[in-house]
């Protein structure tokens, strides 16, 4: 059997990721025979997750709670995650490759000292039990054998493309509520505060980003590029320049040490495309690059773009979209 | 007490990446070496954090030429540098994770800092690993952390907002960028750092490995970019193509 951590957002439903997750479980399940897919998911299910969860293929939903599960605590997942392994005897325990899913397949291969690869991106053989992942930042592959049971991995976000089955698994709901040890208790979240509402918005589901590199120029080189995100009920994106030089904040950077987005439309401004800019927003639908550079790699790599200096040319655009909006 | 923070001499892989012949490896002998930009926060908050209690200690794993990344920690306020004399390539985070335990144990520190993830192999386990190996509670991802009265405060971006974790000395914190900024060594901290002694260490044991078959590039993506235009004149294009994308309606 296959498990498969599922976190689940705010709003009651399978992260898109884990959802990618659970559809890599099933090309993995498909490889080795049909092995079923279980899911574990943190708390009580919503009676839709669990239908899109169904959709998905899924066996069975293995739901953990008790107070053990109130707040976070890697080491307590991991533990909940190992005892629904132990039941049904798995062979391969997953996750997304957001922080919270390797956080816990980290705690998982620690505890039951196997290793683990993270950030996945397919399977070759399956004995021995071979993985492509992301390495520097996904500027190389590593093939990488997983020989030790369970095979502990994450899946890089966007590896594969979340995609229902061809036939819904019987979706069976499990709540269980395993021991936890105190040890697994101490190193616990005590509390969250609601983020701020900004522009940033909810990066890694926006439907358009707007990004911002040194191109800006400086910290008040952002008007320009603030109202355009504001004209298109966008979020802002920014490079790692901009943030370590203190331009905007780091919750807006976009690559392998900030956010990973998906969005519909990136229209990255003055941003030259590093490798680890690229983690970030490689999954973007269509991406719309202006620079000065022609050669730079986010204009090579990107589906439009327009040469020249934003700071023209943003402006330009802003007024053009109320112009046409009357 | 004490804090270690333990850094990782990797490629530096902002320019275009070249690996080795025998594809086991990325090639630094045209880009350079450095430690991750987590690491160097890890630093930070590690001598923040040592200035007010017993001082920082810098650690690593690596090959002779790593003295430059402990150099490096030591010119921005670490008071000593240990290093596990081996080759980095051939030890998993495992094998890391046992031999940082090793240096923790003979050194009786009570803190550890390490990067959430390191910059060539992006393993995202071997701070986790070492809270195994010691027994010892660990919090992931640290953009912040502070010590007061025996208990470590630690601020984490999380997927709700923003986390905050209070767990008892000792204990484990590996870092990610963001919380803090890095401060540059100073000329007499540079001067200060080549006259400190370094522990050198021979590994405890045999490393189990890292499970790598090799290294391959990702295949050059073709491009395929349509030229909307130059200057200011391409808005009419832009905003057309904001139509027919749909990403204008309102
Ligand atoms: C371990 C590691 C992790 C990293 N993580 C991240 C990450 O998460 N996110 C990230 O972004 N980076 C990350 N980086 C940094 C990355 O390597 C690059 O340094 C960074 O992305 C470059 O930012 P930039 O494109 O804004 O700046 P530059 O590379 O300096 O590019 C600026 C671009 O703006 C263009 N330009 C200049 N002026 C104008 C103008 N007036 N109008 C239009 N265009 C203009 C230039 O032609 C150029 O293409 C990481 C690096 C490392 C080593
Ligand atoms: N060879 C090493 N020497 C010292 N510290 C290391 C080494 N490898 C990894 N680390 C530390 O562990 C962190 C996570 O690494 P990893 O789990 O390999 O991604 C890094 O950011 C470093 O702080």
């Amino acid at each position: 059997m296959i498990v498969v951590l599922v976190e689940v957002t705010p709003d009651g439903e399978p992260a898109e990721v884990s959802l990618e997750a659970v559809t890599f479980a099933r090309s993995l399940s498909a490889a080795g025979g049909g092995v079923p897919v279980d899911v574990v998911v943190v708390g009580e299910p919503s009676t839709s997750s669990v239908e899109t969860m169904t959709a998905y293929g899924v066996r069975r939903v293995h739901a953990l709670t008790g107070d053990a599960f109130a707040a976070f605590s890697g080491a307590a997942w991991a533990a909940g995650v190992l005892s629904v392994r132990e039941k049904a005897g798995s062979v391969v325990v997953m996750a997304s490759g957001t922080p919270r899913g390797g956080e816990v397949m980290a705690h998982v291969a620690a505890r039951a000292g196997v290793p683990m690869a993270a950030n996945v991106l397919s399977f070759g053989g399956l004995s021995p039990f071979v993985v492509t992942r992301q390495v520097v930042g996904g500027a190389a592959l590593e093939e990488m054998q997983l020989s030790a049971r369970p095979a502990v991995f994450t899946v890089a976000g966007h590896a594969v493309e979340a995609s229902p089955a061809e036939s819904p698994g019987a979706g069976d709901v499990v709540v269980e509520t395993p021991a936890v040890a105190d040890a697994d208790l101490v190193a616990r979240v005590v509390s969250t505060e609601e983020p701020e509402a900004d522009l940033s918005g909810d990066l890694s589901s926006a439907r358009v980003v707007v990004g911002a590199g040194r191109g800006a120029g400086s910290a008040d080189g952002f008007k320009d590029l603030l109202e355009l995100t504001e004209l298109l009920d966008a979020s802002l994106g920014v490079s790692r320049v901009v943030t370590s030089l203190g331009w905007r904040p780091h919750h807006e950077q976009v690559g392998q040490t900030g956010s990973r987005i998906a969005p519909d439309l990136y229209i990255p401004c003055g941003i030259s495309g590093a490798i680890q800019h690229w983690a970030g927003c490689s999954s973007a639908k269509n991406i719309l690059a202006i620079n000065t550079d022609a050669e730079a790699p986010m204009v090579t790599r990107a589906t439009y773009a327009v040469i020249g200096d934003l700071h023209e040319i943003v402006p330009a655009i802003n007024e053009e979209i109320r112009r046409r909006r009357g | 007490m004490t804090v270690l923070v333990c850094v990782k001499r990797v490629v530096d892989s902002s320019s275009e990446v070249v690996l080795t012949e025998d594809g086991q490896a990325v090639d630094g002998r045209y880009a350079g070496f450095t430690m991750s930009a987590h690491e160097e926060c890890a630093v930070e908050l590690a001598v923040q954090i040592g200035s007010a209690v017993g001082g920082a200690t810098v650690m690593t794993l690596g090959d002779a030429d790593a003295v430059e990344q402990l150099r490096a920690a030591l010119a921005v306020g670490c008071e000593a540098a240990t290093h596990v004399v081996a080759d980095p390539q051939t030890f998993g985070p495992a094998d890391v994770a046992r031999e940082i335990a090793a240096v923790v144990k003979d050194q009786g520190h009570e803190l550890v800092l390490l990067g959430n993830d390191a910059a060539d192999s992006g393993d995202f386990q071997v701070g986790i690993r070492l809270a195994y190996e010691l027994g010892w509670p660990v919090v992931n991802g640290a953009a912040t952390v502070s010590v007061a009265e025996g208990v470590v405060t630690a601020g984490v971006a999380g997927p709700d907002g923003h986390e905050t974790y209070r767990v008892p000395l000792p204990a484990v914190v590996t870092v990610l960028e963001g919380g803090v900024s890095p401060r540059y060594p100073s000329v007499p901290g540079r001067m200060k750092a080549k006259k400190v002694p370094i522990d050198e260490r021979q590994p405890t044991a045999e490393p189990a490995g890292t499970g790598r078959v090799r290294l391959v590039l990702p295949p050059p993506a073709p491009s395929s970019v349509q030229v909307l235009g130059t200057g200011p004149e391409a808005a009419p294009a832009v905003v057309d193509l904001f139509e027919q994308l749909g990403v204008l309606a309102r």
